[in-house]
C-alpha cells in the first residue's frame, strides 16, 4: 500500500474533525471530544468545552483568555516529541500568530503533517514556519487562488501613513482581527517609526495583554472608551472587522476605513465593506507559498483540509504531487461575510 | 501609467464627492502634460483608443497561466479586468513601467494585429494596479464613479476657472487637452470655442413653492410647460454632422441620428428631448428610456419609439449669438425660425395666464399628456450659463404618494455605510407583497436612525449587505410618476421616488393595493 494509503487508516475525518486514531485524539475539533489536540488559538480551531486539551502554552493562554481554564490542559513546546498513545506528536512552529503550531504526528514509521494555518512570511510577533519533511501534508487553503499574491507588508504600513498624512484631521479605524493581525499591524507600524499612543476597540483589549505577557513590545496602547472624540482626529483606532460597519464606529469623527485582511487584495470585497483604505496583510500562506511549500516539504502526497481546495488540487496534480480534499467543515478563516456584530470571527 | 493607476486605485474606494475633487487636483498638480490630460480624457470618457475585447484578454491570459486556474480565478473574482491583473505572473519589471501617454501614442499608432503583444508586455511591466487600470482602460467604461462632469468640475476647481467656460470648450478639444491644461496653469490664454457646433453650457432653473409667487408680478414672466422628457441642445448643421449635447455636456448624437438627419439647419436650439406617441402628444418617459443609452440604434427602433425635440429657446442664428438678448426677443427669433417646418422638430407654445392663481389651475391640469409642470420665465431675462437666481423657475405638480411596506433594506455608502440606508418597498397583490421600488432619501438623519433600528430588530434573512425585513413598516413614498415596466414583477415602475413620511402609526396591512398604484399608470 502506498504510504498515504496507510496514513489515512489511521489519521480520518470524523464529523467532530480530524481524528488521530492510535493516540485517541481529535485535531481543531469542532464540538467537545474527550482528548483535543489544537493547532492555535483562532476561534474556529480552538473551542471550548473538551475533556482534555494539548496545546502550545500561549495557545492554552489564548484559549484561557477566552472560554476560561481548560480542564486537562497539557502545554506543548515547539520541537519536542509527545507520546500520546501509541504516536508520537511534536508542535512544530507554523508562523500563522503567537502559539501557532504544526502538528507532526509519527506512527509506525510514517509522518503525516498537519499545517494547522501557517504563513511563510516574516512576522515579528512569532517564530517563523519551519519545514518538517513527511509522507503526507495535510495543508491549508485559505487563500488558494493565483490572484492572491500578498504585497510587502511594508509598503501595506506606508500606506496607512500616507493616508494618515493626507487626511490628519481624521480618525484611521483599521479593522483586523483580535488575534494576531492587530498585534502584528501593531508592531509594524512601530518598525516604521510610528511611536504615538495606539488606539484599542474593548474587544481587542485581552489579546494584546497576553501578548505583552509573552514578551511582544506593542509600545503605548490606550482604550476608545471614555478618550472625547477630540482626542481621536489624526489617531489610529484599531478594532475588530465586524465593528467598522457597526453602529460603535459611528462614535468616529469622518473616519478613513481601513482594513487589514488578506481579502483586502480583491477591490469588490474590498468595496462591498465599504473599506476605503484596503491593507493587505495576511496571517496565512498566499497562492506561491502554499506551492513553495509543498516543493519543500516535498510530501508523498497533499491532503487540503479547508479554503479554495479545487483550485490546489489542480495546481498540485499538474506538479505531479497527488492532492485530494478532505472537505472539512466548520473553519472558516479570515472570512469576512459576516459583517456585524463586534465578536472577533476567528 | 503608475501616476494613473494609483488615482483609479484611490478613487475607487473614496466615498465622498469632496474626496475625489481632492485627488484629482492631487493627479493635474503632480502629473505631467501629456498624461495627465490623457487621464482627464479617459475619466470624462473623450479618450479615443482601440478596445480590447474581453475574449481577447481572456486568450492572452491563457497564454500565461492555466486555464482551469484562471476559470477558478475569474469565478471567484467576477471581474475579468482585475482577475487578469492579480494573476498575470511576474510582479511587475517595474524598472521604468510605461507612461499612459506611451500607451495610448503607442496603442494608436499600431495595427490591429500588433496589439495583443504589445499588452501582453505592458503588462509584464507594470505591477497589479497597474495591469488592473491599463485593463479597465482597455475594456472601456473605467465604472470608478467618477462623471464626465466630475472630471470637468475638478479642473475648474484646480485651475480656479469657470466650469461654464469649460464646458463650453470642451467638445472642441481632444485628449490630452494641453491648451486646457496651460490656460489652468496660467501659462497660456482661454482657448477660443472652436465651431458652430460646439457645446454651450445651459441655463437652469430654481424650484419655486408656492408662497413664494407673493414677492413676484406675474406680469414679469410667462410660462412654458414642463416637458418630462430629458434636455437637450441641438447645434444644427447644414452638412448633416450636428450633434445633441445632454445636460452634462455629453454628446448623444449617435444614439438619435433621426434627430441629427433632421437638423440641417444653421442655429443652435435649446428643447426637450422626447418620443412621439399618439397624434403628437410626447409617450411616457419609459418610451424615451428605449432610446436612451444605447451605441446602436437600429432602424426598428427608430421607427418604434421616433423621437423629436420640443423647441423653447434659440442661442444662435447663423453664427450670431443671441444668448444676450432677452428672452422676448429670443422667442421671436425662435417663432420665425421654427415658422418654417421641420421633421423632429416642433414648437414648445408659451401658456398665457394673468394671475397666479390662473396659473395654479394650468399647473393642476399638466398631468398627464408627458407633462411634469411648468416653466416659468422672465420676459427680460438674457440666456446666461448655470442656474442663476431669479429669472427662470420649474414649478412642479404636486408628488403622487403611496403607502407602501419595506420589504428589503441595504447599507449605504460612505457615511452612511453603518445604516441600512437604501430601501426597496412593495404593495399589496392579495396576500404578497411585491416590490415597486427603492428610495434611499426624503427622511432626515433622526429618521435614518430609527428606521435602521427597526431593521436591525426586525431582519428575517440576510444576504451580504442587504437584509429582508418581516413586513411591519409602512412607508410614504412621493413619486413623479407611475409608468409600465416589464423589468418590475409588478409590472410597474416609479419615476424619482423619494420617502415623504414615516407612517409608524400604520398597520402594514393596511398598506396600499397593486391595483391602486396600477390606477396611476399614465399613457
Ligand atoms: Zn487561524
Ligand atoms: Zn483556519
Amino acid at each position: 500500500m502506498n504510504p498515504s494509503a496507510v496514513v489515512a487508516s489511521w489519521l480520518k475525518v470524523t464529523p467532530a474533525g480530524l481524528r488521530a486514531a492510535p493516540g485517541n485524539f481529535w485535531i481543531d475539533p469542532v464540538t467537545p471530544v474527550d482528548r483535543a489536540v489544537i493547532t492555535h488559538g483562532h476561534g474556529d480551531h480552538a473551542r471550548g468545552g473538551h475533556g482534555s486539551v494539548l496545546a502550545t502554552d500561549p495557545t492554552l493562554a489564548i484559549m484561557a483568555e477566552r472560554f476560561g481554564a481548560q480542564s486537562g490542559a497539557q502545554a506543548a513546546r515547539y520541537g519536542e516529541p509527545i507520546t500520546v498513545g501509541d504516536m508520537r506528536v511534536t508542535f512544530v512552529p507554523a508562523g500563522h500568530v503567537l502559539g501557532s503550531a504544526q502538528l507532526v504526528l509519527e506512527y509506525n514509521g510514517l509522518r503525516a503533517v498537519v499545517s494547522g494555518d501557517y504563513k511563510r512570511r516574516r512576522d515579528p510577533t512569532c517564530p517563523p514556519f519551519e519545514v518538517t519533511p513527511c509522507d503526507v501534508f495535510i495543508t491549508e487553503a485559505t487563500f488558494a487562488l493565483p490572484v492572491f499574491c500578498h504585497p510587502d507588508d511594508g509598503g501595506e504600513i506606508a500606506r496607512l501613513l500616507h493616508s494618515m498624512r493626507v487626511f490628519p484631521e481624521r480618525t484611521h479605524l483599521v479593522g483586523a482581527y483580535a488575534l494576531g493581525k492587530a498585534q502584528r499591524v501593531i508592531v509594524l507600524l512601530r518598525e516604521a517609526g510610528y511611536s504615538a499612543p495606539i488606539y484599542l476597540h474593548g474587544a481587542l483589549a485581552g489579546m494584546c495583554a497576553l501578548y505583552r505577557h509573552y514578551g511582544i513590545d506593542l509600545g503605548e496602547l490606550r482604550p476608545v472608551a471614555g478618550e472625547p472624540l477630540k482626542a481621536l482626529a489624526g489617531q489610529i483606532v484599531l478594532c475588530p472587522p465586524g465593528a467598522l460597519s457597526d453602529r460603535w464606529s459611528r462614535r468616529m469623527h469622518e473616519p478613513v476605513t481601513a482594513m487589514a485582511s488578506g481579502w483586502m487584495r480583491i477591490r469588490q470585497r474590498a468595496k462591498q465593506r465599504g473599506v476605503e483604505l484596503p491593507l493587505v496583510i495576511s496571517d496565512h500562506a498566499d497562492w506561491n507559498e502554499l506551492l513553495q511549500t509543498v516543493r519543500e516539504v516535498k510530501p508523498g502526497a497533499v491532503w487540503i483540509t479547508h479554503g479554495r481546495e479545487e483550485a490546489l488540487a489542480h495546481a498540485l496534480g499538474v506538479m505531479g504531487v497527488p492532492a485530494q480534499a478532505l472537505s472539512l467543515v466548520g473553519y472558516d478563516d479570515e472570512n469576512d461575510d459576516d459583517l456585524t456584530g463586534t465578536a472577533p470571527p476567528s | 501609467m503608475k501616476a494613473f493607476a494609483a488615482l483609479l486605485d484611490q478613487l475607487i474606494y473614496q466615498p465622498s464627492r469632496l474626496g475625489k475633487l481632492r485627488l484629482l487636483a492631487d493627479y493635474f498638480a503632480t502629473t505631467p502634460d501629456p498624461d495627465r490630460g490623457y487621464g482627464l480624457g479617459a475619466l470624462a470618457g473623450t479618450l479615443d483608443i482601440p478596445h480590447a475585447k474581453p475574449a481577447a484578454l481572456r486568450e492572452l491570459m491563457t497564454t500565461r497561466a492555466d486555464p482551469v486556474l484562471f476559470a477558478y480565478s475569474y469565478d471567484y473574482v467576477g471581474d475579468l479586468a482585475e482577475t487578469i491583473a492579480l494573476m498575470w505572473p511576474g510582479a511587475g519589471a517595474n524598472t521604468a513601467p510605461p507612461t499612459l501617454g506611451h500607451i495610448v501614442e503607442t496603442l494608436r499608432a499600431s495595427s490591429k494585429q500588433a496589439v495583443p503583444g504589445l499588452i501582453a508586455g505592458w503588462l509584464d511591466d507594470l505591477d497589479a494596479t497597474g495591469r488592473w487600470a491599463l485593463l479597465k482602460l482597455l475594456t472601456g467604461g473605467l465604472r470608478i464613479g467618477v462623471s464626465a462632469r466630475l472630471a470637468k468640475t475638478a479642473l475648474a476647481d484646480w485651475g480656479a476657472l469657470d466650469l461654464a467656460d469649460i464646458e463650453e470648450l470642451w467638445h472642441g478639444y481632444e485628449p490630452p487637452y494641453t491648451e486646457m491644461f496651460a490656460w489652468a496653469e496660467k501659462r497660456g490664454p482661454k482657448p477660443p470655442a472652436t465651431g458652430a457646433t460646439a457645446f454651450r453650457p445651459f441655463m437652469l432653473s430654481q424650484a419655486i413653492e408656492e408662497q413664494e409667487f407673493a414677492a413676484l408680478d406675474p406680469r414679469d414672466f410667462i410660462a412654458e410647460w414642463k416637458w418630462d422628457g430629458i434636455r437637450v441642445q441641438v447645434a444644427g448643421s447644414t452638412g448633416g454632422d450636428g450633434r445633441v449635447f445632454a445636460r452634462s455636456g455629453d454628446d448623444i448624437s449617435a444614439t438619435f441620428p433621426d434627430v441629427i438627419a433632421a437638423a440641417r439647419f444653421e442655429a443652435v436650439l435649446d428643447g426637450e428631448l422626447l418620443v412621439r406617441g399618439d397624434g403628437f402628444n410626447p409617450a411616457p418617459f419609459a418610451d424615451l428610456q428605449q432610446r436612451l443609452n444605447r451605441k446602436a440604434v437600429t432602424r426598428k427602433m427608430i421607427d418604434q419609439y421616433p423621437a423629436f425635440v420640443r423647441v423653447y429657446d434659440i442661442l444662435f442664428e447663423k453664427g450670431e449669438d443671441l444668448r444676450g438678448l432677452p428672452w422676448e426677443h429670443r422667442r421671436q427669433r425662435l417663432d420665425a425660425f421654427m415658422a418654417t417646418p421641420r421633421d423632429a422638430f416642433d414648437l414648445s407654445p408659451v401658456v398665457a395666464f394673468d394671475t397666479w392663481d390662473a396659473l395654479k389651475e394650468l399647473r393642476a391640469s399638466s398631468r398627464g399628456a408627458g407633462m411634469e409642470g411648468l416653466m416659468l420665465k422672465r420676459r427680460d431675462a438674457p440666456y446666461i450659463a448655470g442656474r442663476p437666481k431669479g429669472p427662470w423657475f420649474k414649478w412642479k405638480r404636486d408628488p403622487l404618494t403611496v403607502d407602501a411596506v419595506l420589504m428589503y433594506a441595504q447599507r449605504g455608502h460612505g457615511k452612511r455605510s453603518s445604516f441600512y440606508s437604501d430601501y426597496t418597498f412593495g404593495v399589496w397583490r392579495d396576500d404578497e407583497l411585491v416590490p415597486i421600488g427603492k428610495a434611499y432619501f426624503g427622511f432626515t438623519d433622526a429618521e435614518l436612525k430609527q428606521i435602521d433600528t427597526w431593521v436591525r430588530n426586525n431582519t428575517t434573512e440576510r444576504f451580504g449587505p442587504v437584509r429582508a425585513v418581516s413586513p411591519g413598516l409602512v412607508l410614504e413614498v412621493a413619486f413623479d410618476a407611475a409608468q409600465r415596466s416589464t423589468r418590475h414583477k409588478s409590472g410597474i415602475a416609479l419615476r424619482f421616488p423619494r420617502v415623504s413620511r414615516l407612517r409608524w402609526d400604520k398597520p402594514a396591512a393596511e398598506a396600499d393595493l397593486l391595483e391602486t398604484v396600477e390606477k396611476l399608470v399614465e399613457g
